[in-house]
């Protein structure tokens, strides 16, 4: 049995992408009405903030009331900033949004630009999302035409003019201070908070960001009502969700799921269990930043943001990794942990040095050569990064990883004591210790600077300057 | 050497620069014209992009250097793009990145002698749901296997051959 779409309905009709078929399954009919009817922009917060609507990008804020914290008699601009940098390893919702319902984004943005009396908006992309970027920018194109979008837009005296902006590759983006930073063109690094963007954000401008399935959920509010809305889900995490479930699982794709919907039942029914009849081994069910889960503690919690927390975990993104038995746990935390490494914006020293840390010392283990006391020294520099940094990218390392060694601390052992994985019986990166990785190609010629990735470690865990050609 | 833009390119960049209270912001977009221009940013990218918006030259290396979706050098006809995060690597990228090496070799980081590809590993994609996949220039290809590899290096090649793209 599949579970319907409700509030994304558009994803599943063919053909959504042109404005004719949206406006046939009653697009723009909400952002018509709004102007037509003179409904004020008080009005319009006040239902979403009646639905209950929370952000959906991974921290949950409640949408209405951020955009009521936009200072009214600000003498300043006001900015409205799409967050489509979605690069949270596990999560792809927001991909599916772009490109098969980019209309109903548009008119989502045009309600909350209104709502909070913005006249300039942007979606931000991530640089690799280039088909989403072109579908919408069509969607645009179309909009502007039918006179959705510009000035005096249909003869209501309001104007308002849509942007788009793509992102160039950088995973912290994707918080909020940081895309704003970046929309700037400079480097994406996190601002202290306060002050909240909502009161200087955009060139000190207040901005709000929001996330693509948030905006998208806001037309089919206004549409049918604050109540309509909360038929689904809990007391407090009222409405539907996007999930995009990837791994080893039969049926990987998006599914919107009312919020606190069962797990176990939503595992077998819709993902279909395991690949292969293999054994569930674990979960990361919010996108790669929030700590693992066993198989009790998944399949007793509900889908809601609360349930989840009680169990251990966060609901995040919504993007669930599922894993294995097959899988080996070391890997998968080397590969979490060079991600992280990969993408810290360098700006705080426990994220940017610790991550390192981190990455390197698991990659020791996965080399067959680990230095002594490797799961205290771990410990020991998750302490130094968790919640000592701006942003939460920090944790977001920590999370995972000290999950899984809690929880899995047999392959642990196992892999520093025998110098090879419990599951596969090999080394993964034995062949590294004569041979290292090539040079990391992005640095690229200008500024070929040693970096973290240039010094390897030897076998007595000396550090040794890494002379492989480049 | 320096480069530059085709004139039209270079009046739509000081256009787009225009759409934002300072045109600092317009950086970002220029850069990615240059790409689409030719396949890679590079300093002199950096330099033209500083000298058409009138910002400081360090400006525009300081995001050259952040943003690693620019190439600082030439990447191939092809860049290949595998990610090799979680959700990638738990549905076999790394085969498909041994199976690239291997039967048709491409080796990570370096250019075919061809001059047609060039693979690097990335991370997500955002495509967690057709893992592994690998992005070739602007297009994205899900579900890999070796056999739809082979497939689809065979029609860039063929493709290259009649001179399209």
């Amino acid at each position: 049995m599949a579970l319907e779409k409700h509030v994304f309905k558009g994803l599943d009709i063919p053909g959504n992408t042109d404005l004719k078929v949206y406006e046939a399954n009653g697009g723009y009919e909400v952002w018509k009405r709004i102007l037509k009817d003179k409904i004020t922009p008080e009005e319009v917060i006040q239902i979403v903030k009646d639905s209950g609507l929370r952000g959906r990008g991974g921290a949950g804020f409640p949408t209405g009331l951020k955009w009521s914290f936009v200072p009214k008699d600000s003498p300043k601009p006001k900015y409205l900033l799409c967050n489509c940098d979605e690069s949270e390893p596990g999560t792809f919702k927001d991909r599916e949004i772009i490109e098969k319902s980019p209309h109903q984004l548009i008119e989502g943005m045009l309600i909350a630009s209104y709502a909070f009396g913005s006249q300039n908006s942007w979606v931000y992309f991530r640089g690799e999302f280039v088909k989403g970027y072109r579908t919408v920018e069509a969607a645009l194109a179309q909009a502007r035409e039918a006179g959705y979008i510009g000035e005096n837009i249909l003869g209501s005296g309001w104007n308002h003019q849509m942007y788009t902006h793509r992102g160039a590759g950088a995973y912290i983006c994707g918080e909020e201070t940081a895309l704003i930073d970046s929309m700037e063109g400079k480097r994406g690094e996190p601002r202290l908070k306060p002050p909240f963007p909502a009161v200087e954000g955009f060139y000190r401008s207040p901005t709000i960001v929001n996330n693509v399935e948030t905006l998208t959920a806001v037309p089919k509010i206004m549409e049918n009502g604050a109540e309509w809305y909360r038929q689904w889900g809990t007391e407090r995490s009222p409405g539907t969700k996007l999930w995009s479930c990837c791994g080893h699982i039969t049926n990987p794709g998006v599914y919107e799921v009312p919020l606190g919907y069962p797990m176990k039942k939503f595992f077998e029914e819709e993902l279909g269990g395991c690949w292969k009849g293999h054994q569930l081994k674990c979960v990361i069910p919010g996108g790669s930043s929030v700590p693992a889960m066993l198989p009790d503690e998944f399949f007793a919690c509900n889908m809601d943001y609360e349930s989840i927390a009680q169990h251990g975990s966060m609901l995040g993104s919504g993007g669930m990794i599922v894993m294995d038995e097959k899988t080996c746990l070391v890997e998968v935390a080397e590969v979490l942990a060079q991600f992280y490494h990969h993408e810290s914006c360098g700006q705080c020293t426990p994220c940017r040095e610790g991550t390192g840390w981190v990455h390197r010392i698991i990659r020791d283990i996965e080399r067959g050569t680990p230095q002594h006391n490797v799961k205290e020294t771990l410990l020991l520099v998750f302490d130094e990064i968790f919640g000592n940094t701006i942003c939460p990218l920090g944790d977001s390392i920590v999370m995972p990883i000290k999950s899984l060694m809690e929880k899995f601390p047999e392959e642990f052992d196992y892999y520093i004591r025998e110098g090879k994985s419990m599951i596969t019986g090999k080394a993964k990166r034995a062949h590294e210790v004569k041979e290292p990785r090539p040079h990391n190609w992005r640095r690229g010629k200008p500024f070929n600077y040693p970096t973290a990735e240039d010094y390897v470690t030897d076998f007595k865990g000396q550090v040794v300057h890494d002379t492989n050609p480049k | 050497m320096a480069y530059e833009l085709p004139k039209e390119k270079q009046e739509l960049v000081k256009e787009i620069a225009q759409r934002y209270p300072e045109p600092r912001s317009g950086i970002l977009p220029a850069m990615h014209i240059i790409m689409a221009e030719r396949g890679w940013v590079g300093t002199d990218g950096a330099d033209h992009v500083a000298d058409l918006l009138g910002v400081p030259r360090i400006w525009c290396y300081e995001d050259l250097t952040f943003y690693t979706y620019f190439p600082k050098e030439p990447v191939g006809k092809y860049h290949l793009q595998i990610c090799h995060n979680i959700a990638c690597n738990l549905r076999g990228s790394e085969e498909i990145i041994q199976h690239l090496e291997e039967k048709h070799g491409i080796k990570e980081g370096v250019i075919t002698e061809d001059g047609l590809f060039c693979l690097h590993r990335v991370e997500c994609l955002g495509a967690c749901g057709g893992a592994p996949v690998i992005q070739v220039n602007d297009d994205y290809y899900e579900h890999l296997t070796p056999d739809s590899v082979d497939e689809l290096i065979e029609r860039l090649r063929k493709e290259a051959g009649n001179g399209k793209k």
